[in-house]
Formats: C-alpha cells, sequence, structure tokens
C-alpha cells in the first residue's frame, strides 16, 4: 500500500468519525429525531472493506451503518440531512438513521432488524452471479446478530449456491447490552468450517489489514463465485444507542479502547511511513469543513411536507 | 379459446413471463425437479435451466429476503411459499422489508418481486396447511395482494403481478388448482386493483374473493330460482380493491354480502362493510352480513372442515337477512 493510499483510507475513517461525532453533538441538542446508533471505534472495517469495491458492488447494512454508508460513497449533506429528518435526505427523510440508503452507490439500506441484512444481501448476489458482470454484494452484521436463525439459512444457501457474497461481521463482543460470549454458544470460525466457507479473522481496527484481507477475498470471488466470511476484531466505544449510559460495562474496559483506536491506530502507521503533523491537520481540516458545510446545509434544509405522507407507498398511483 | 385448469394456467402465466423477461426467476421448494408441491412450475426447470429456477432449500425467511434483494439488484424474482402457512416464516422480509423499501428509501427504487402461496381448505390438511391470511398482508402498506377465482384470471393477475413494480402476493386457492376453465387466445391484461362484475344483479350483491367467488355463485342461483337477481363481484385484488365498482353496484341493489374462506373477525370483509357503512351509508337497506370461518383454527376432520368452510346454503342465509 502506497502512503498516499493509505492516507486516503485515513481521510475516509476520519469522516465517519467526524459526521458522527458531529451526529452526537446534534442528538444531544435535541436535533436529532428518533435513535441514533454510533459506530464510532469500528471505522476501519467499512472503509478497509470498501477499499476493495466498485459503486456496482452492493452492500447491505444494519442498525449501526453510518460508516458502512459513507464508506460505500453516498453524499455527505443527503447522508446528514437523512438522519435529520429533512426533504433533502437521501430517502426524503422517511429513513433515517437506521434505514439511510442510496441504491445508485449499491448501498441498499441500513436495517432496523437484526440480521435482516443477510437474505437482502444474499438475493443481492444471486442476482449478481445471474448478471454474470463479476460484480459481488457485502453485509454487514454485527456478533450479536449470531444468534440469529437467519444467518444459518444464509450460509446455507450462499455455499450451496457459490454466490459471490461477503460476510462481514463486525465482532465488538457486545450483543446491545450484553457480551456476546452469554448469548452465543459457538463462534463463527466454527460457523465457517461448518459450512465449508472460507473464513479470515482480522483486527478490524487496523485498516490496512481489514483492506488487504476484502481485497484478496473479493478478487477470488469475482473470478469465481464463492462466499467468504471476513470477521474483524473491533471495538464498540459509545453504548447501544446515544443516551445509554453503559451501566452494564466495565470502565477499565472502555478505559482500553482508546489504545486500539482505529483511527489513532492509522495515524501512528502514517506518521512512521513519514507523514509529519502538519499534513495530518491538514487532512483533519479538509474532513471538518466537509462535515460542517454538509451539516450546515441539512440543518437549513426544510422538514418534509405533511401531505407527501401517501408518496412511494407504491409505484403506480393508486387505482 | 382453450380449456385449461388453474394449475396449468399458473404454469403458462410463469413459462411466458419467463420467455417474456430474462431477469424473471423462480425460487422455492422444490419447485424444480420436483415441478412444486401443486405442480404449478412443472416443466420450467427442463425449459429454462438451474440459472432461472432455484430448488431452494426449506428456508421460507431467506427464499423471501433473497426475492427482496434480488429485486432491489435489478432482477424479477417469483417466489413460491409451498403452503400459506408457512409465510409466517417470511413476515420480517414481507412485512418490513419488501413493503417499506420504495418509502422508506424516498421512492429511489423499489421491490418488483411476486411472491405466490396458496391458501384455503378443503383438503383436510389440518390447521397449518389451510389457513386463509391474506387480510394480515392487506393491512401493511407497501404490498399488494390478489386472489384469483378462476383459471383465465390466475393467468391474467400472475402476469399483472409479475409486470407490477412493486411486491405483490398472489394468492391461489388449493381447492381451485384442478378447477376447468376457459382461457383466452388472448388473454386479458387485467389492471390490479380492479373488479371484475362475475354475475349481474339488481337485488343483492355479494362482493367474494377466489373461491368464495364460486360460492356465492351458486348461492345467487338458489335465489335466481326464487326471482331475486344477485350480483356477484370478483374482487380480484384485496389490495388495493376496488371501492368505487363495490360502491357502484350496491348504489343499484341497495343490499351488500362480503364473502371470504378466511375468519370473518378481523378479515378483508370488515374492511370492505366499514368503508361500504361509510360512504355507502344512504344506500343500505339492510344489515351488512358478512359470511367467512368462525373464530376457530381450521379443523382437520372432514365434518369439520366441512362446516368450516363458508359454503352456498351459509350465503344465501346471509342474503335472506340482508333482504328481510
Amino acid at each position: 500500500m502506497t502512503p498516499k493510499e493509505r492516507a486516503e483510507l485515513y481521510r475516509r475513517m476520519l469522516t465517519i468519525r467526524r459526521a458522527e461525532e458531529r451526529l452526537q453533538k446534534l442528538f444531544a441538542d435535541g436535533l436529532v429525531p428518533g435513535f441514533l446508533h454510533l459506530s464510532i471505534g469500528q471505522e476501519a472495517v467499512p472503509v478497509g472493506v470498501s477499499s476493495a469495491l466498485t459503486e456496482a458492488d452492493t452492500v447491505s447494512s444494519n442498525h449501526r451503518g453510518h460508516g458502512h454508508t459513507l464508506a460505500k460513497g453516498v453524499d455527505l449533506t443527503g447522508f446528514f440531512a437523512e438522519i435529520l429528518g429533512k426533504a433533502t435526505g437521501l430517502c426524503r427523510g422517511r429513513g433515517g438513521s437506521m434505514h439511510v440508503a442510496d441504491l445508485s452507490k449499491g448501498m441498499l439500506g441500513a436495517n432496523g432488524i437484526v440480521a435482516a441484512g443477510l437474505p437482502i444481501t444474499t438475493g443481492s448476489a444471486l442476482a449478481h452471479r445471474m448478471q454474470g458482470k463479476g460484480n459481488i454484494a457485502v453485509v454487514y452484521f454485527g456478533d450479536g446478530a449470531l444468534a440469529e436463525g437467519l444467518v444459518h439459512e444464509c450460509l446455507n444457501i450462499a455455499k450451496l449456491w457459490s454466490l459471490p457474497i461477503l460476510f462481514v461481521c463486525e465482532n465488538n463482543g457486545w450483543s446491545e447490552f450484553s457480551p456476546t460470549e452469554r448469548q452465543l454458544a459457538t463462534s463463527l470460525d466454527r460457523l465457517g468450517k461448518a459450512y465449508g466457507i472460507t473464513y479470515r479473522e482480522v483486527d478490524g481496527n487496523v485498516v490496512e489489514e481489514v483492506a488487504r484481507a476484502a481485497g484478496k477475498l473479493v478478487a477470488g470471488m469475482r473470478k469465481a463465485p464463492a462466499p467468504a466470511i471476513l470477521e474483524c476484531r473491533t471495538t464498540r466505544v459509545r453504548g447501544h444507542f446515544e443516551g445509554d449510559r453503559q451501566d452494564y460495562r466495565d470502565s477499565d474496559e472502555i478505559a482500553a479502547l482508546d489504545a486500539r483506536d482505529p483511527i489513532r491506530l492509522c495515524a501512528e502507521a502514517l506518521m512512521a511511513a513519514g507523514l509529519d503533523d502538519a499534513a495530518l491537520a491538514a487532512i483533519a481540516a479538509e474532513v471538518e469543513a466537509k462535515i460542517e458545510a454538509a451539516t450546515e446545509a441539512a440543518l437549513a434544509a426544510p422538514l418534509p411536507e405533511a401531505g407527501d405522507i401517501l408518496a412511494d407507498v407504491y409505484t403506480r398511483a393508486e387505482v | 379459446m382453450a380449456e385449461t385448469r388453474y394449475i396449468k394456467a399458473v404454469n403458462q402465466a410463469l413459462k411466458d413471463a419467463m420467455r417474456d423477461d430474462p431477469t424473471v426467476f423462480l425460487i422455492g421448494e422444490d419447485i424444480g425437479a420436483a415441478g412444486g408441491s401443486f405442480k404449478a412450475t412443472r416443466d420450467l426447470l427442463d425449459l429454462y435451466g438451474p440459472e432461472r429456477v432455484y430448488d431452494a432449500p426449506i428456508a421460507e425467511a431467506a427464499i423471501t429476503g433473497i426475492a427482496v434483494g434480488a429485486a432491489l439488484t435489478g432482477m424479477k424474482p417469483v417466489a413460491e411459499i409451498m403452503f400459506m402457512d408457512f409465510i409466517t416464516l417470511s413476515m420480517d422480509m414481507l412485512v418490513n422489508q419488501a413493503a417499506k423499501a420504495r418509502s422508506m428509501f424516498g421512492g429511489q427504487g423499489s421491490v418488483p418481486m411476486v411472491l405466490r402461496t396458496p391458501h384455503g381448505g378443503g383438503l383436510n390438511a389440518g390447521p397449518q396447511h389451510s389457513q386463509c391470511l391474506e387480510a394480515w398482508l392487506a393491512h401493511v402498506p407497501g404490498l399488494k395482494v390478489v386472489v384469483p377465482s378462476n383459471p383465465a384470471d390466475a393467468y391474467s393477475l400472475l402476469r399483472a403481478a409479475i409486470d407490477d413494480p412493486d411486491p405483490v402476493i398472489v394468492v391461489e386457492n388449493k381447492a381451485l388448482y384442478a378447477m376447468k376453465g376457459e382461457m383466452p387466445d388472448t388473454p386479458e391484461r387485467i389492471e390490479i386493483g380492479k373488479a371484475r362484475i362475475a354475475r349481474p344483479g339488481r337485488d343483492a350483491t355479494v362482493v367474494a374473493y377466489g373461491a368464495a367467488v364460486g360460492m356465492a355463485e351458486a348461492a345467487a342461483e338458489v335465489m335466481a330460482a326464487e326471482g331475486v337477481e344477485v350480483e356477484v363481484i370478483d374482487l380480484r385484488s384485496v389490495q388495493p380493491w376496488d371501492e368505487a365498482c363495490v360502491l357502484e353496484s350496491l348504489s343499484r341493489t341497495h343490499n351488500l354480502v362480503v364473502v371470504h374462506e378466511a375468519v370473518e373477525a378481523f378479515g378483508v370483509g370488515a374492511e370492505i362493510a366499514a368503508r361500504m357503512a361509510d360512504i355507502g351509508f344512504d344506500e343500505l337497506d339492510g344489515p351488512i352480513v358478512r359470511v367467512g370461518a368462525p373464530f376457530a383454527p381450521s379443523p382437520f376432520g372432514k365434518t369439520l372442515e366441512e362446516a368450516y368452510r363458508p359454503n352456498a346454503d351459509r350465503i344465501v342465509a346471509a342474503l335472506r337477512r340482508t333482504l328481510a
């Protein structure tokens, strides 16, 4: 990986981090309607995975999906406007944080139902295989989703039908408010083995590791359609949702997260490779300016008209 | 004009749709090599190959979700759920995903999928293989639900469903699969949401769909012998349903009975009765009477199932009540 490529990954991670920090603040100010699930600490996963993807590849996501969405290249202003419930949002203010989608960018949607993205992405991978253009599909899910029955159904079918789907598990150790070790009697590597699906585990907080592993798996499945699993060990810094005080977590555990911060790790690697403070600061300034401009535009945008409530329930007008 | 059977009409619609559009593909349990539990997909694997006819594992939620994802990626999947009772396992994919994607994503795209599934009793298939659950689906904004009552409609409604850009549930009736009927040389293009006057009449209106249409026609025969002319409306589609057609008929006959095989309480008939009691209030000369299954699981035993399903006698009794 060239220093320039590495710096680009850093810039993308920082974009997600600063965007979520901005959302965190907007939420605290009462400007974000509904629920907000932040992926702070997990940015290296979608940025690393997306470095292997084209716009025609499809991804689907879960409730903690801001990083997946931004990494797929969606418009930053439309993203902020959607989460603020504005008419100019990517989904015209009808979806919000848990349902951001941009079909033009191959982003098939965040999802409010745990593990629901798996069958949708399995179907998308089937479509890719039928269309024969070498495109692939990626589904992001957490370790908490592994307790859902659909995981079994989809691993089974993806293997049986040799579908080009990358199952990306962001394993942050938490199933909402419970440690996953109390929720799951097995592990994803064992499930991979059981189904005969290629399995790789990486430090999900080291973006280069994620990018390298994803790049290799994706290149393979473009040539010969087949599923693969990429389990990324990562860290959930914030609560299950904003407002969750995380009383159920040990303070030592939370304090230790900082040392594994993916952005800090990437910055250290960049510095070791010769980048200086000024170069990093320049990237940060550029990212922050973009986030601020997007936030301002989204805040100024109009709310949806109440009269639009029936729009788009169906494609054609009712008879 | 040639005679065909309901199940053959379904098969023909699938065959023709696959011929006309290379993005149409089939997915379901035992639909390929076995040709489907009721043979709706017979010969289609041989004709179109395993890249377009997918014999899926027994995994209804995944089958339905795969249809959603493929539809969002440029394909037109037609999924089969072997018995309507099994859609309980597909409900998240139908209700939270397929139905909502277009609206929830701000109209960016749509989910052009079809889910075919048979409902209804008459085969002594018991409480988990006989239910009519279409009202659940009709209650969900974003889904369309059609229920063909005869072979020609089974063809035309399925073609219309496959052509539709939104998710459509095609509810077939197991007891009708062997039904014979005429198939026009040029099948009718049906607009989803438009009803059909199955039998014109001036004294009372019976609204029905699916297998209940035949029962309503039989009841109309009985009444005709007494000089009472009953109009039978075949809804064809329960979501959306043809409110204008029902209201127009009611404004001529002034009496209304609604019939379905599904449980009467909280059913499609309740919606139709409520709307007509509202917008058709001034037209009513008698109570709106519903005929449906009693509030009990659909029973297995022959005598019990016969007593459970609506029939012409019960529709006649309902007509006498509203006309009294």
